[in-house]
């Protein structure tokens, strides 16, 4: 190879190098533009059509002004407690079998595989599943089947919180110490107070990090409430009922006509948002003024 | 008070691995024992299936006879009963990461559900005088977590936490290996002073941590028991060669 | 068998201490020894062996992790039995049948009101929205990963992997409204009439629909949504690569692109791959914000700039109303087929990610 090839043949190299260089800062900043965006509109539109009517008056009927999205809001509420009262207990067993008495079985590496499956299931296939199961038909031994409900709705955001649950509760629990577990064993502990008291007390920091997660992606899930908890316009606490939920309420209203109810659907994403972060951040405060601060 | 130990034709298999194989001695009661040998010689294993902690791993098997007092402990009992009046200090100090002094020495007491409150603060605060830790720790008891004292504190924490349950033995798998030389006396101290009121079995591998805390002593080697006498017989006059060559430091 | 005791001859060291709380003892519970026992140890000893409870405990556990097994038996089960009566009716046909409007002679798929339906334009929504987001969002997140991790200043690092995270957390009708209300009329504006200018040669971009809705709409906004997920496991199984086989090219004379090119994707590919194919998996299954952009009309055109429908978006939007139990059941088919497709896409994608992040990357060549 002569000199100027070497030359050329090096030039190029450099330049490839810059050029590739280039090419991923331009991704950063066209991956983060519309990040920096949708927070900046959701900021600046959300927080223009706020006002007290929005967290105090239920939906004004078509074309009327005003009104708000309290009964949302309080829905969102309900369906939410329902939903964390079913997933998170159930997810946390699921968890701890796998990761204190499953460990390095068939079961336990069939259930781990089928929770990162279920986790990746569209959530709109889960309404239609819960649909079927409570809305469609009524059953003896399922409450409030039939009909529309809230029961519906909370029973299909429970149902997708399991898999993550359980997941991250697994991960937390193997990053326990070997040695806490034979501390607690040795002390003649019997082994469910063991696992329990210690193991989990100890990751717990993290499950509840892993729950709040859970519940902050189905607090946004709009699909599979479609069909189960189905909406309302009015006041409504009772599970026997459909109930309206937040996100429900601004599909419906950012796909309606009419320009105030457009602004109505900004306020409920800000709120949306909002309430999201202030779940995950008020858990955190709690928790690492009292159970985390004794793993400093 | 203690109890004495008596094992009679222990055997015990990790996975394929014969780590104990013929095991007989009678360990005395309120008196110190010491186990020593190359790592690797089951002298750890020996212990673990004393409170049989051994099993607790599933690939792990054993045969045998060992009796606590008047208690069989593989016929006669529950692991959990078992643990309960044989206390164990781990090689590592592992005290329960997100619970205050306080609970960690209380924890074998609450966790087995004891919820007298009056006479929990006295047996932790007993425990730990026994464990001479309370002078260190009394104004911060529930402030603290066990997991902010220093090593040596912490093993000795550990110990306040076996002390608490009333064990009748208390088994010790080379407690002192991961301290300091100032916390290794310590923790010798305490030995020599816990002996009078519990039996005590302590794997070391350090001999003259036997020598200093044990009336007796056993010299384990490729999982077999090659010698069991006396402390001073066995760093005097040892019967057998192999014990001679490890005493003598030509191996290990 | 003797239990002789000695007291030991060799004392090195004589305690220094005495135990300071020993005096005390006949206020101690547990040292006022009655029948041999202290009440802590009385007290333990009454504690049964908690043999039922451990048990109970044990398969009550054993329980929950059953419960994903029974989640996607329900699954099963519900979409077969709701399905059931599409399936007698249509059979494969259901995934390939087109019907001809008597009125115009023109080609219809679904016509809920005469009893009409096909999955067609459904499947060819879903994938061309979704392998077009694909498009847009692999070569963005994994230029977002390598700046991450090869060329980012420390600083910038740690805010700027939180923002890419925090993309992950906003709900899905956030992305819709703002697509609805900013995106798609950027893209009405300034974008596709640009894409028919340079691109309409190739018919793939024709610029006749007013509303800006469509593939293009829908394909932007999942590349949005669907980058975090790539661009976070891509960067996971960058940071994986060890740091010799980084240095190993770099002593060869390498430029930093040919250290990242040969060092870090070359190891790192099937991890990658691991994580578009999860990209995938969510692009395929994401509803409301591509249910408020596509269009939602059940036709299928040649240019990427007209209205359509994918599989989630027609259950979101006509599962409620189904005018019916044929039509119900035809939704319910959809929903199924969507089903078997994301688990195996993301079946798939969870035994690359697990080849990788176990160190076995031999095994999934």
């Amino acid at each position: 190879m002569s000199t100027g090839q070497f030359q050329l043949r090096s030039r190029l190299r450099g330049a490839t190098d810059v050029a590739v260089t280039t090419l991923a800062i331009l991704a950063t900043v066209v991956v983060v533009t519309p990040l920096v965006a949708i927070f900046a509109y959701l900021l600046v539109k959300g927080a223009a059509s706020l006002n007290v009517d929005f967290f105090t008056h239920v939906p004004k009927p078509p074309g009327e002004l005003g009104g708000g999205m309290a009964n949302a809001i309080l829905g969102s509420g309900i369906l939410l407690v329902l939903a964390s009262a079913i997933g998170i207990p159930i997810g946390i067993g699921g968890g701890i079998f796998l990761a204190e008495f499953g460990r390095g079985s068939k079961l336990a590496n069939a259930v781990r595989f089928t929770a990162d499956v279920l986790n990746g299931v569209p959530s709109i296939v889960m309404g239609v599943a819960v649909y079927g199961l409570v809305v469609s038909q009524q059953h003896s031994f399922i409450p409030f089947s039939g009909h529309f409900s809230a029961f519906s709705g909370g029973v299909a955001l429970g149902i997708m919180m399991i898999p993550t649950v359980c997941r991250t509760t697994e991960e937390m629990l193997l990053m326990v110490p070997h040695a806490v577990r034979e501390a607690a064993l040795g002390l003649g502990v019997p082994n469910w107070r063991s696992v329990l008291s210690i193991t989990v007390r100890t990751a717990s920091p993290g499950i509840i990090t892993g729950c709040m997660l859970a519940f902050a992606r189905v607090a946004g899930e709009t699909a599979p409430l479609i069909f189960t908890a189905l909406g309302n316009q009015f006041w409504s606490t009772s599970l026997n009922e459909p109930i309206a939920a937040l996100p429900l309420q601004i599909w419906v209203y950012a796909l309606s006509p009419y320009d105030d109810w457009h602004r109505l659907a900004w306020a409920g994403a800000l709120v949306l948002i909002v309430l999201i972060v202030l779940a995950v951040s008020l858990v955190r405060f709690v928790t690492s003024r009292g159970v985390l601060k004794g793993t400093s | 008070m203690g109890v004495g130990i008596e094992v009679q034709n222990l055997n015990a298999w990790y996975g394929n691995n014969h780590t104990l194989q013929d095991i007989n001695l009678n360990i005395p009661a309120n008196h110190a024992t010491a186990l020593i040998g190359p790592s690797g010689c089951g002298k750890s294993t020996f212990v673990r299936c004393l409170n049989r902690m051994h099993e607790t791993n599933p690939i792990a098997r054993v045969t045998g006879v060992v009796r606590i007092g008047e208690l069989d402990i593989y016929s006669d009992a529950k692991p959990v009963e078992i643990r309960r009046r044989v206390g164990m200090v781990f090689q590592r100090p592992n005290p329960f990461p997100t619970m205050s002094i306080y609970d960690n020495v209380a924890a074998g007491l609450k966790l087995n559900g004891y919820a007298n409150k009056r006479s929990l603060d006295e047996i932790v605060e007993r425990s730990l005088k026994n464990s001479a830790l309370w002078e260190e720790v009394k104004d911060d008891l529930k402030k603290k977590s066990g997991a902010s004292l220093s090593g040596g504190q912490q093993q000795r924490l550990c110990i306040a936490r076996a002390l608490a349950v009333d064990p009748e033995v208390l088994l010790m798998d080379e407690p002192a290996s991961a301290l300091d030389p100032v916390s290794t006396s310590k923790i010798e101290d305490l030995i020599f002073q816990l002996k009078s009121q519990y039996t005590i079995v302590i794997v070391t591998h350090n001999m003259q941590q036997a020598a200093r805390v044990a009336e007796k002593t056993g010299f384990f080697l490729n999982g077999r028991m090659v010698e069991f006498e006396s402390t001073h017989k066995i760093f005097t006059n040892p019967s057998d060669k192999r014990t001679e060559d490890y005493i003598t430091g030509r191996f290990g | 068998m003797h239990v002789e005791v000695k007291v030991p001859e060799i004392r090195l060291r004589q305690a220094q201490t005495q135990p300071e709380g020993r005096s005390g003892s006949e206020k101690n519970p547990a040292q006022a020894p009655r029948d041999g026992h202290s009440p802590v140890r009385r007290f333990l000893l009454s504690r049964g062996n908690s043999a039922v409870a451990d048990r109970g405990f044990h398969w009550l556990m054993v329980l929950c992790a059953l419960s994903i097994f029974g989640i996607v038996a329900l699954i099963v089960w519900e979409l077969l039995k709701g399905s059931h009566l599409a399936w007698t009716s249509f059979h494969f046909e259901f995934f390939y049948k087109s019907y001809t409007n008597t009125f115009d002679g023109q080609t219809s798929y679904w016509d809920p009101v005469n009893g009409q339906f096909s999955a067609v334009p459904f499947i060819y929504g879903t994938l061309v929205s979704s392998f077009l987001a694909l498009m847009i969002a692999v070569p963005l997140a994994v230029g977002v990963a390598i700046f991450l991790t090869e060329m980012c200043p420390r600083m910038l690092r740690g805010p700027l992997a939180f923002l890419t995270e925090l993309l992950a957390a906003i709900p899905s009708i956030v992305y819709g409204l703002w697509a609805v209300f900013e995106l798609v009329p950027l893209l009405r504006v300034h974008v596709n009439p640009l894409l028919t200018q340079y691109l309409g040669w190739t018919g793939l971009f024709k610029d006749d629909n007013p509303t800006g809705l469509g593939f293009v709409a829908a394909a932007v906004i999942l590349a949005i949504m669907i980058l975090p997920i790539i661009s976070s496991l891509t960067r996971e199984v960058m940071t994986a690569v060890p740091h010799s086989q980084r240095e190993a090219v770099l002593a060869l004379g390498a430029t930093r692109w040919e250290m990242i090119r040969m060092g870090v994707l070359r190891n790192a590919r099937i991890g990658i791959v691991g994580g578009i194919i999860l990209g995938l998996g969510r692009a395929l299954g994401e509803t409301m914000a591509v249910t408020m952009v596509i269009g939602n009309t059940p036709e299928i055109h040649k240019s990427l700039l007209s209205n359509g429908t994918s599989m989630a978006s027609v259950l979101a939007n006509e599962f409620a109303e189904a005018v019916s139990d044929l039509h119900r059941s035809a939704l319910i088919e959809i929903g199924l087929a969507l089903f078997i497709v994301t688990i195996i896409v993301n079946a798939l994608a969870q035994l690359l990610v697990w080849a990788v992040t176990r160190g076995a990357p031999a095994e999934a060549h």
